[in-house]
């Protein structure tokens, strides 16, 4: 399969994504990201029984979190898949990768670009 | 354990906006455990506040910490070696660590993180629910083991009153009566006998009536 993916992001690849806590995709934020989509496994089908439900919630609580800083809600995303779901996996990158360019580059670069300004 | 509720965003902001170096500081124990307070909730925090002020101008150090437990000297040291890098703290301990930092580093000021809410347990994912009022004389021993005085809404000491109806409260249809659970326990436990002794008069003056508590045990004082 050769499949079209934007060459925009970053793949982390976790055991689960039970694994992904809030901070981590905080950190992705703090550290500039424009976006972060966790990509989990079908509901229901976890390893680990609940490992993509966790996940969930997290990524709504950091949705909450961002929205609330000013970074906003949108840039954060769940999907699930399973793994032999290669295209889809490829049509939600397209997909998150279109959303982030809407939504244009993380109001923290633009912070940050100020910060080293002030500190030059 | 103390259970605690993290304090919204907005009202932290509001709170430490005119403070350039913060101290996140978290406490290891109930807090922890009621996901309020521990050492995820302080990076969280802290992450958040980092971005917030990024995005909204205004120059912020913000540090992260945190120690055992806030209600402790030994621990509470911890920082005092950095404690003149920080002009303010927020603590996201329960009101006991919050007040005993604040005593201790009388020049630094001090913000809460959480509103502390009860004593009680943990009773599902995700759900704390109150126990105990710390009324200083405890009942238990003959309300089979449930607590009128912190799960009765009147603090009925014979009970129920008549606004038990189908084992629920007058206060909500989710709040369970305190004395059904007790009668529905002492017949459990073939005590019901128990229940016709009426209970005297309590004396409260254990309670807060009688003003801040204090314990003291000669016999540990070494």
């Amino acid at each position: 399969m050769r499949l079209k993916c934007p060459t925009s992001f970053r793949i982390v690849r976790v055991p689960c994504t039970g694994k992904v806590d809030a901070i981590h995709m905080l950190r992705a934020f703090e550290k500039g990201a424009d976006g972060v989509f966790v990509v989990g496994c079908m509901e229901g089908d976890c390893h680990y029984n609940q490992g993509n439900f966790r996940a969930r919630k997290r990524v709504e609580q950091v949705s909450e979190i961002l929205e609330k800083v000013g970074v906003g809600g949108d840039r954060i995303k769940m999907f699930n898949l399973s793994s032999g779901e290669g295209p889809l996996f490829a049509e939600y990158s397209i997909e998150m990768d279109t959303k982030i360019r809407e939504l244009g580059p993380s109001p923290i670069k633009k912070g940050k670009k100020v910060k080293n300004a002030n500190a030059a | 354990m103390i259970i605690a509720k993290k304090k919204p965003m907005e009202e932290i902001i509001e709170e430490v906006k005119d403070f350039d170096k913060i101290l996140v500081f978290g406490c290891n124990e109930c807090v922890t455990v009621c996901e309020a307070g521990g050492k995820k909730e302080v990076e969280v925090l802290a992450s958040a506040l980092r971005m917030y002020f990024m995005t909204h101008g205004g120059e912020k150090e913000i540090f992260e910490k945190t120690v055992e437990r806030q209600c402790d000297h030994e621990y509470l040291e911890e920082i005092r070696k950095d404690i003149d890098n920080y002009d303010a703290i927020i603590s996201l301990a329960c009101g006991v660590g919050v007040q005993f930092t604040a005593e201790k580093y009388l020049t630094t000021h001090l913000i809460p993180g959480v509103n502390t809410v009860c004593l009680g347990a943990n009773e599902d994912r995700g759900l704390w629910t109150e126990r105990c009022q710390a009324c200083g004389s405890c009942v238990l021993a003959k309300t089979g083991g449930i607590c009128p005085v912190s799960r009765c809404a009147k603090r009925v000491l014979n009970g129920p009153c008549g606004g038990s109806t189908n084992g629920k409260c007058e206060i909500s249809k989710d709040v369970d009566c305190a004395w059904q659970l007790i009668v529905d326990r002492l017949k459990a436990l073939d005590k019901l006998d128990d229940y016709e002794k009426v209970a005297p008069v309590k004396d409260w003056s254990t309670d807060r009536a009688g003003g801040p508590r204090t314990v003291t045990r000669e016999d540990v004082n070494i």
